[in-house]
């Protein structure tokens, strides 16, 4: 009974670690089709971060927050586009310059404005946060253990953004593979000279790539200073950026597998977190570094075994230039 | 090659006078920086005809085709269609306009399926579903009408690339293309598969299709088209009716001097054996057997053409007697060393003096993002004269490329140049240059004049020629028919890996050779 309650509280914390996760590799998903590389998404992610927090201990207003957040993220691939894109730079180049520039304007706006030693302020107003949404009966649910305690603990009880990136995995599939957009997004990856011939605009359809990427982003940052936690601390999005980009790259550069591999780190992510201190059988107590390294690991063994197999789109990181 | 002669229609030749041209130029003009591309190009190109465009490299063709489809943008000058002035703003503008183009390198998505890449940018509508099925059944019909059938589900990189070419086809005339653009379409094809293009070309005709072929190939512009325009150096210099002009014409209008398309050489006078090759057999990476039990000799001051069309096992025998392939059995006897028993790989087979001229000389001949004095050396960098105890000796590398590139006439003679700034015959003399400087005994060649303009092929057959006079032995592989019946002194046919049969050039035939390369053993012919 007892490891049944800590599976589905651990499947739980899963779901809430993966929704950043999601939403970025979802992000990244954009980006990459139409051949822009996006290790930009850790800058964008953390940039959001800070300008949801900030407007929301500002205003009061979690929303207000979320539009600051989805606007700075914009602004931001923008400005990697407009790099990247129009005068055709170096995109890991461009992307990177982005994010060392958001890890240190963050917390020094941060600092200027709310002298907090580059923290915003504690979301605990009503209203700053997005907080969970309790599904009807799941307080009474939670009494029976099966299946009330799946109800209460995995269907009820997150905040809006985890269901937005569940339902965003099909909306996502959806547009990649049954609509227009989604095929001339996958054929610009593959050959961009195609589209140009075809009579579509090649940098048309990266920008609205880049700009998808964008939004998406700034919802996950705003989640993390927002609803995963209250307020934005330096550095807050850890490498979430790049775990992302391993999950999309694990995934294929396609939704469903990208979700399952979001998951899967995400799990191992929360089985840490939850195994420090635990003593375990045989093992005993097993030193608190070695839990956290273990997403890190996972990802580099995974990486390293499975995706030879992954086949990125080809024209990745290759700026679009009509030939002479 | 072996195209086919289509006679054109009566309507073609004398088109109706009242209709307007499909396609007109007036003064096309076009810089990119310090070159000019395109120099006041003015013609007209009748409906229901097929055009022939022919220049040498860097003529301008390509230049000038990307501006009637709006891929790039002309400096000055007009495009009318069909008697309507129209502007070439973007590809889209074009296929408004009822152009269609077929690009050298396919404008294609590899892992989309034949509907897909069709469909792309025509989609009707924001859905895919709906689209599809209507493109589908328009499809059926176009195949129908024009004899283009393609598997519409397949995986485009799964397909040959002579289909590869039809989906482009169909592309084009699923948008509506009235005038059709091809530039260099057999480049890439096999000699049956340039035959059946060139069917599907005279049944486009035949439906009031304006085809425009732009090639360096001058068989092709003669099997297939109705008039010709040749361009050089950015300038329409001649324009005449195909059937009132002849290669030999076409080609000294393309170079601006008189060309021969003959070679020029006397008697071979075959002195002892160099190589031999006994009972040699060759797998690919794949293990599939390339070459079977292959055995000759190659005599000194002779040229020992290998026939066959492509993919019979020329390429692997070449690779082996190079050293790249080692052979599952038999021998190669050079000077007599054993090379395949002696272990002795492309560098020690280059120091005993058997130079290689690969196939491809940008996928093994090369480096293209070097600089031409870099892929001077390649091969030989560790030659004391451009190695000093493992640094390398710029002066002497650059003085080495300068000499070479005087001797063979590479323009612009900039050794600091990077290669893929040279055309594809600049390119090859420099290869051709960098293997024969170090005076080998025995040169292999694989297809010297690919992707060459005429006016360097004539360069290079003169110098493959000149060093067999010189004493040396010369093993030529080669598709182009005429080329091994215009160097080789004996000629060997392949066909599935075995050496068919071997004829005297004074006894070949192209109908022979033909037969044989078919698979027709030698006795029967």
């Amino acid at each position: 009974m007892e490891t049944y309650t800590l599976i589905v509280l651990l499947l739980a914390a899963t779901l809430r670690v993966a929704t950043p996760l999601l939403l970025a590799a979802l992000a990244g998903m954009f980006s990459e089709r139409s051949g822009v590389i996006d290790l930009g998404l850790e800058g964008k992610m953390l940039g959001a971060a800070f300008a949801a927090a900030a407007v929301s201990a500002v205003t009061g207003s979690a929303w207000a927050g979320l539009a600051a957040g989805v606007l700075t993220s914009v602004a931001l691939a923008l400005l990697i586009g407009f790099a990247c894109i129009t005068h055709r730079g170096n995109q890991v180049v461009a992307a990177m310059a982005v994010n060392i520039m958001v890890a240190g304007l963050g917390p020094s706006l941060a600092l200027a404005w709310f002298h907090l030693g580059g923290q915003t302020p504690q979301l605990d107003a009503p209203g700053q946060r997005f907080v969970e949404i309790v599904w009807p009966w799941a307080e009474r649910a939670r009494e029976t253990p099966f299946p009330g305690l799946l109800y209460a603990e995995l269907l009820s009880g997150h905040s809006l953004v985890v269901y937005l990136a569940a339902a965003l995995v099909p909306a996502g599939a959806w547009v990649l593979y049954r609509t227009r957009f989604g095929l001339r997004l996958r054929a610009v990856g593959e050959n961009p000279a195609a589209v140009d011939t075809a009579g579509i605009s090649v940098n048309g359809l990266r920008y609205q790539a880049v700009l998808i990427s964008g939004m998406l982003c700034g919802v996950a940052g705003t989640y993390l200073s927002t609803a995963a936690s209250s307020g934005f601390v330096r550095d807050m999005t850890a490498g979430k950026g790049y775990l992302a980009l391993a999950a999309l790259i694990f995934g294929k550069w396609r939704p469903y597998p990208t979700l399952g591999a979001c998951l899967l780190f995400a799990f191992t992510d929360a089985l840490a977190t939850r195994l420090q201190g635990v003593a375990l059988p045989l093992v005993g107590v097993i030193p608190v570094q070695f839990i956290l390294a273990l997403p890190y690991v996972l990802t580099v063994l995974l990486l390293a075994g499975f995706v030879g197999k992954a086949v990125a789109p080809k024209a990745i990181g290759v700026p679009y230039a009509k030939e002479q | 090659m072996s195209a086919v002669r289509t006679d054109p229609p009566a309507a073609s030749a004398s088109p109706v006078r009242d209709t307007p041209p499909a396609l007109e130029l007036r003064g096309i003009d076009k810089r990119f920086g310090p070159v000019h591309a395109n120099r006041g190009v003015s013609f007209a190109i009748a409906r229901g005809t097929v055009h022939g465009i022919v220049g040498e490299n860097g003529a301008g063709k390509s230049t000038l085709m990307n501006i009637v489809y709006g891929f790039h943008r002309a400096d000055a000058g007009e495009v009318w269609v069909h008697g309507r002035r129209v502007d070439l703003l973007r590809p889209h503008d074009a296929i408004a306009a009822g152009i269609g183009m077929v690009h050298q390198h396919f404008m294609l998505v590899d892992n989309f399926t034949v509907l897909e890449n069709v469909v792309l940018g025509v989609e009707g509508g924001r859905r895919l579903a709906d689209g599809l099925a209507r493109a589908r059944a328009e499809l059926e019909r176009i195949a129908r009408d024009y004899g283009l059938a393609v598997p519409l589900d397949a995986v485009v990189e799964h397909l040959p690339v002579g289909l590869q070419q039809r989906v482009e086809i169909l592309k084009a005339l699923y948008r509506r293309a009235e005038i059709l653009i091809l530039d260099e379409p057999t480049a890439v094809l096999t000699p049956q598969e340039t035959d059946q293009l060139f069917r599907m070309l005279a049944r486009l005709r035949e439906q009031g299709k304006t085809v425009i072929l732009v090639t360096h190939k001058l068989r092709e512009i003669m099997a297939v088209t109705d008039r010709v325009t040749v361009l050089r150096q950015g300038a329409v210099v001649h324009e005449t009716a195909t059937r009132e002009t002849s290669e030999r014409t076409l080609a000294e209008k393309m170079v601006g001097r008189a060309v021969s398309l003959q070679v020029e050489k006397t008697p071979a006078r075959p002195g002892g054996v160099l190589l031999a090759v006994q009972d040699l057999e060759v797998r690919d990476r794949f293990g599939v057997t390339r070459v079977r039990r292959a055995s000759f000799e190659l005599r000194a001051g002779e040229i020992l053409g290998i026939a066959g069309v492509a993919g019979n096992g020329q390429s692997e025998l070449l690779e082996a007697l190079a050293g790249i392939l080692t052979p599952s059995r038999g021998e190669i006897v050079f000077k007599g060393a054993a090379l395949v028993r002696g272990g002795l790989g492309p560098r020690a087979r280059r120091r005993l003096g058997l130079a290689h001229v690969p196939e491809d000389r940008l996928r093994m001949g090369t480096v293209a993002a070097f600089s031409a004095q870099a892929n001077a050396i390649l091969g030989y960098h560790d030659q004391p004269a451009y190695n000093r105890g493992g640094l390398l000796r710029g002066t002497a590398i650059q003085a080495g490329c300068a000499r070479k590139m005087r001797d063979y006439d590479v323009r612009p003679p900039d050794p600091g140049l990077r290669l893929s700034a040279f055309s594809g015959g600049n390119q090859q003399k420099l290869v051709l240059a960098r293997e024969i400087d170090c005076d080998p005994q025995v040169l292999l060649v694989g297809q010297p004049t690919r992707g060459v303009d005429i006016g360097a092929v004539e360069f290079i057959h003169r110098r493959l020629v000149r060093l067999r006079d010189a004493g040396k032995a010369l093993l030529l592989v080669s598709v182009e028919l005429d080329e091994i019946l215009g160097l080789a002194d004996r000629i060997l046919v392949m066909f599935n890996g075995e050496i068919v049969g071997e004829v005297a050039s004074a006894d070949a035939t192209e109908g022979k050779l033909g037969l044989m390369m078919a698979g027709v053993k030698e006795e029967s012919v």
